[in-house]
């Protein structure tokens, strides 16, 4: 498991990837971030969180640094006793969520992926 | 080029509808709006129906049909119009687009849904749908967008927590006034600012209710118009606008991109400009939406909303620009397709003189309506005929 | 229970009644269908069902002649002229032994499909009515 930005022909980076970057530039590698820190832009947390979510949700949005150009990404935090600034670093948990509890339907999405847990 | 022109309005009970589903919601709106303007269903030619997810929501789908049907208004063609939350707003444009292209003279706009019959957590996962995957994974809600650029917003700008709390303050006592709104009852800010947290450091007063209830407008040209009535309302100006569907990937979380173009789209083809505008409505499903909104629009500098509404400038009766006289989302309630149609009637009827106790001196008004958050965006302007 | 139709005040009658008629008629009186026969105009046997819906499923539209009931709503009537005293139906046939023109009347059965098993939101319509059994 990867937690996988794309970097886009006009040196832009993204996550997620999309198929097109910003004006349509074409993808030209991806980023592991899981090798990277953050720090914390903002965050909250969410206590009326839908079926299949962890109750009390703590999320952050985060900026990550990669040679010079940011890119943010949001996700779970594994605490909520944080400040925005902290830094942070991605660990993986193999289900973030409860696949067959909410409306999406499971097969059409990944349900692992990445929380920040303060550095 | 006639100008496009708004002879009729109409909204239902905003609330808990027990026992009424979204068709004899729509179909009531519907027909009150042609009563209200005094057209028969059989001149209505196009019919627009604004609606976010009444399949999800109730297994009823092709309800622009059913509609059509219900109100006796066979054959006009008709449409249903999904831009999430800004369903209404995108109506407004779609009618508009109606009549200004010649390809219909009586325009019947309905937005509406029904909500209350799912539990909480049920309506929040199906409005979270609209969230990539990255973000659903997480378990990201509307409402947690909300409390991350909140939080972000008053850091960054020194603005106080009580701000926020001001502006449900503000709607909550103007929907008093409205006979249509889910609450009508005042709040005052330690309620608000006491009551239980949902999205840190939001609070449940932060946010507009789960709703039932519909929506109508009647458009038509000018010429058509003055064949009914004297006082109409005439859309000067309307545009739509983008942002990204990642939330995070915005360059700056506290400008909403779609609200800047929108409403820049609209000011330039009314010809208006902010300080001309003497009444808003805003989408405020969350109270800092409101300070997004009105900071997109113009109506303060960035980071400077807060300082307007803490002046009282955005006050219905002592305010410079008047905004939510309806009571907004929060106190009149957000049935997702209904609320942009919604902000039309109460612009409307302020433009008109029909908005009772919430009137004000008004010539021109806008209204914003906010699709995701921020997504998808609609600004429409209007003037009074006269 | 009752299976009501709506008439209007041009004249026109609809299973099921809507809040407006043709052209925004509005609605005058109901009328229930239960208490007369109709003909089986077209028919169907449906092997392919959606879920909480019988296996096959016999389908019929039918015709009811409901003129009579229409003398004490003369002057409403004479709008429309004949079409005002026919109304047509669809619902479940109790056999698939019909042909087109068979004489049927309306029984009642308490639940023509399963309420929670399909995507409609179970409290949101009816589902009990009736069948069409031939005479």
């Amino acid at each position: 498991m990867t937690m996988e930005a794309t970097r886009y022909d006009d040196g832009s980076i993204t996550y997620p990837g999309h198929p097109r970057g910003p004006g349509g530039s074409e993808p030209v590698e991806t980023i592991d971030l899981s090798e990277y820190t953050a720090e914390i832009v903002t965050w909250t947390t969410s206590t009326a969180t839908p079926p299949g979510v962890r109750e009390p949700n703590h999320l952050a949005i985060v900026e990550f640094d990669v040679e010079g150009e940011s890119v943010r990404a949001i996700g779970q935090l594994t605490t909520g006793d944080v400040e925005t600034g902290d830094e942070v670093r991605p660990v993986y948990v193999d289900e973030l969520r409860d696949p067959g509890a909410g409306i999406r339907e499971p097969e059409s999405q990944a349900w692992d992926g990445y929380r920040f847990e303060p550095v | 080029m006639e100008r496009v022109a708004i002879i009729g309005a109409s909204m239902t009970q905003f609330g808990h509808r027990e026992g009424e589903w979204i068709t004899d919601l729509l179909a009531a709106a519907g027909s009150d709006c042609l009563e209200d303007a005094g057209v028969d269903a059989s001149d209505v030619e196009h019919l627009y129906v604004s609606n976010m997810t009444s399949g999800e929501f109730e297994g009823q789908t092709g309800v622009m049909n059913a509609l059509v049907h219900d109100i006796g208004a066979i054959p006009a063609y008709t449409q249903r119009v999904d831009q999430t939350s800004a369903s209404g707003g995108a109506g407004i444009y779609a009618a508009w687009q109606s009549i200004e292209s010649g390809a219909s003279d009586m325009t019947l706009l309905v937005g509406g849904e029904k909500m209350t019959h799912r539990s909480t957590a049920e309506t929040t996962d199906i409005i979270a749908s609209v969230t990539h995957p990255v973000e659903y994974n997480a378990g990201v809600t509307l409402p947690s967008f909300a409390g991350l650029t909140a939080r972000h917003y008053l850091e960054r700008f020194d603005a106080p927590r009580e701000s926020l709390g001001k502006v449900a303050v503000k709607n909550h006592k103007n929907g008093v006034d409205n006979p249509h709104a889910q609450f009508r009852k005042e709040v005052d800010l330690e309620t608000v600012l006491e009551s239980p947290i949902v999205a840190d450091p939001l609070r449940l007063y932060d946010f507009c209710p789960i709703t039932d209830g519909s929506a109508a407008l009647l458009f038509c040209p000018e010429s058509v118009a003055r064949e009914y009535t004297d006082d109409y309302a005439v859309v000067t100006g309307v545009d739509g606008a983008t942002d990204t569907q990642v939330v995070h990937e915005r360059a700056d979380p506290t400008v909403m991109d779609g609200v800047v173009e929108s409403g820049n789209g609209a000011y330039e083809m009314s010809g208006l400009a902010p300080a001309d505008i003497d009444v808003a409505e805003l989408h405020d499903m969350f109270t800092i939406l409101e300070f997004l909104q009105m900071e997109g629009l113009g109506f303060a500098e960035q980071g400077e909303a807060w300082k307007r509404v803490e002046d009282g400038d955005t006050e219905r009766d002592t305010g410079e620009l008047p905004t939510n006289t309806s009571g907004g989302l929060k106190s009149k309630g957000h049935p997702l397709g209904a609320s942009g149609v919604a902000q039309g009637v109460e612009i409307y009827e302020q433009l008109v003189g029909e908005a009772g106790p919430r009137q004000v001196d008004a010539d021109a008004g806008l209204c914003c309506n906010v699709g995701g958050f921020g997504n998808c965006v609609i600004t429409t302007i209007m003037e009074a005929a006269r």
